[in-house]
């Protein structure tokens, strides 16, 4: 009994050493910091860090073709994807059924690796140089310089992609007609000049579609569900509809970009968003709207950098915290 | 500028497993696009199977540190040719089955064409990898990772995800 207490209190006593030594240890290494060695130092807290990009992002720009419109465009297409992959977050934690939320998160993870590649795009063609105040760590990525450090008036995004989301009857009218848009855009996209562009196009396309295909199905299942889930439904389509007319306006970049084959043509896209939209209205028993669009100052919206407040709000929800703490790591 | 394939790395490489898919190596999953040393550096290329896969990170990590014991690496990451599960190898098919995980349908050489939008598709064949029945359903149509989808077996009531055919 005795020796077997005596054994006992050793064995505690030891036990609490080696334990109080662990925890020492621990202060100064903990779980975190072992993660960060495994890379030899701190990640940045908020976005891709430090690490390469894409091969393809470092090709030359085509023959002929002005880098800076180039990297405009770049911007263009990247903003579209950011700033609605962040709407789309917003309803995390907020979504009527986890496996709404789980899509939405995944739509939005889509739109977001898509933004990444076409901001390394415009970063590498020199967009982000500007934005790259002496209070940044040295060797920050250009995408995350764009995304983190610019504001709302340098953003090119569509204003459609930084309006509200309202109620989840509006956000599947949001995502069908972002995703039948830029599933027109992607796949002309394809064929465009420009190495990068044409490689995330045709990366893009069958995610797309496969987003599309889940917003039309919510939308005929509300559309054509009871009258209230119907009323809603065409209530979220008319609060879209506004925005529309934006999608298929062309900025002189896109334009003096299309000459070169190297960028869409807006307008074009019209008629495949009009073939999804012709499909899926009168099966969701859902009338097509009239309001007049918006989005437009003088004849300038979103890829001129004019926005609406919104825009404001999501980066405000985006950047805060980097612009705050701009040397975190984990 | 000197490139040569060596067995050794390429092996070393192709063992690298997934980080969300741990049962299917980086080879098994096809996104592991060449290993080559390459003016004293080794250069190992991946490329993504989603654009956002959040998982590239991890793998590229893994990679670096398997392949460390070779010499200096450098991992690149590109997107040209796109991946699609047809990428996946029937070993891949295989061990997803095993791990009841429905393999993707082979979808075949993609259309350059506009993708049409279908509100009836015909409902997917996908059989339930614990019985084998093809009476299987939906439950959603994103799962937990950005590759998978969550259908339910109404033979044997078990849920499975399902690898979406991409």
């Amino acid at each position: 009994m005795n020796d077997t207490g005596h054994h006992t209190d050793n064995h505690t006593d030891n036990h609490t050493d080696n334990h109080t030594d662990n925890h020492t240890d621990n202060h100064t290494d903990n779980v975190y910091d072992a993660l960060g060695q495994a890379d030899h130092e701190g990640r940045w807290a908020y976005g891709a860090g430090f690490d390469e990009t894409v091969v393809e992002v470092t090709a030359p720009a085509p023959d002929g073709v002005d880098r800076e419109d180039l990297a405009v465009y770049c911007l263009m297409l990247a903003d579209d994807a950011l700033v609605a992959s962040q709407r789309l977050s917003e309803w995390a934690t907020h979504a009527p059924e986890l496996e709404e939320e789980v899509a939405l998160a995944n739509i939005a993870l889509d739109l977001l690796g898509q933004a990444r590649v076409l901001l390394s795009r415009a970063g590498h063609l020199g967009a982000a140089e500007r934005f790259r105040t002496p209070g940044l760590a040295a060797g920050l990525s250009d995408e995350d310089v764009l995304a983190y450090f610019r504001d709302d008036r340098f953003f090119r995004n569509v204003t459609l992609a930084e309006s509200d989301l309202g109620d989840f009857g509006r956000t599947m009218a949001w995502i069908l007609v972002y995703s039948s848009w830029r599933l027109a855009l992607m796949t002309a996209l394809r064929g465009s000049a420009d190495p990068v562009l044409a490689a995330v196009a045709a990366k893009a396309v069958p995610e797309l579609a496969y987003h599309r295909e889940y917003a039309a199905g919510w939308v005929v299942r509300l559309g054509d569900g009871t009258d209230e889930s119907h009323r809603r439904m065409q209530a979220g389509l008319d609060d879209v509809w506004p925005f529309v007319t934006e999608l298929f306006l062309a900025h002189p970049v896109e334009t003096r970009l299309v000459a070169r084959g190297v960028a869409v043509e807006p307008a074009s896209l019209r008629a495949a968003v009009d073939d999804d939209l012709a499909q899926v209205l009168p099966v969701a028993t859902l009338t097509e709207p009239t309001r007049p669009a918006v989005g437009l100052v003088g004849g300038r919206g979103g890829r001129d950098g004019v926005h609406t407040e919104s825009l404001g709000r999501v980066l405000a929800v985006m950047q805060s915290l980097a612009r705050a703490h701009p040397d975190a790591t984990w | 500028m000197v490139s040569t394939v060596d067995p050794d790395l390429w092996e070393a490489a192709a063992a690298v497993t997934d980080p969300e898919m741990p049962m299917l190596t980086l080879a098994d999953l096809g996104v592991l696009r060449s290993v080559a040393h390459d003016d004293g550096r080794i250069v190992a290329t991946i490329t993504p199977t989603y654009a956002g896969c959040p998982a590239l990170d991890a793998m590229a990590a893994d990679l670096r540190s398997t392949l460390s014991a070779f010499g200096e690496v450098e991992v690149t990451v590109t997107l040209t040719p796109p991946w699609t599960t047809d990428l996946i190898s029937d070993e891949g098919r295989r061990k997803l089955a095993e791990a009841g995980v429905a393999p993707p349908a082979h979808i075949g050489p993609r259309s350059t064409g506009p993708a049409p939008l279908t509100l009836a598709a015909p409902p997917r064949r996908v059989d339930c990898p614990r019985c084998g029945s093809a009476d299987t359903e939906e439950l959603s149509r994103f799962g937990p990772t950005a590759c998978t989808a969550l259908r339910r077996c109404r033979a044997c009531s078990e849920p499975f995800e399902h690898m979406k055919d991409i």
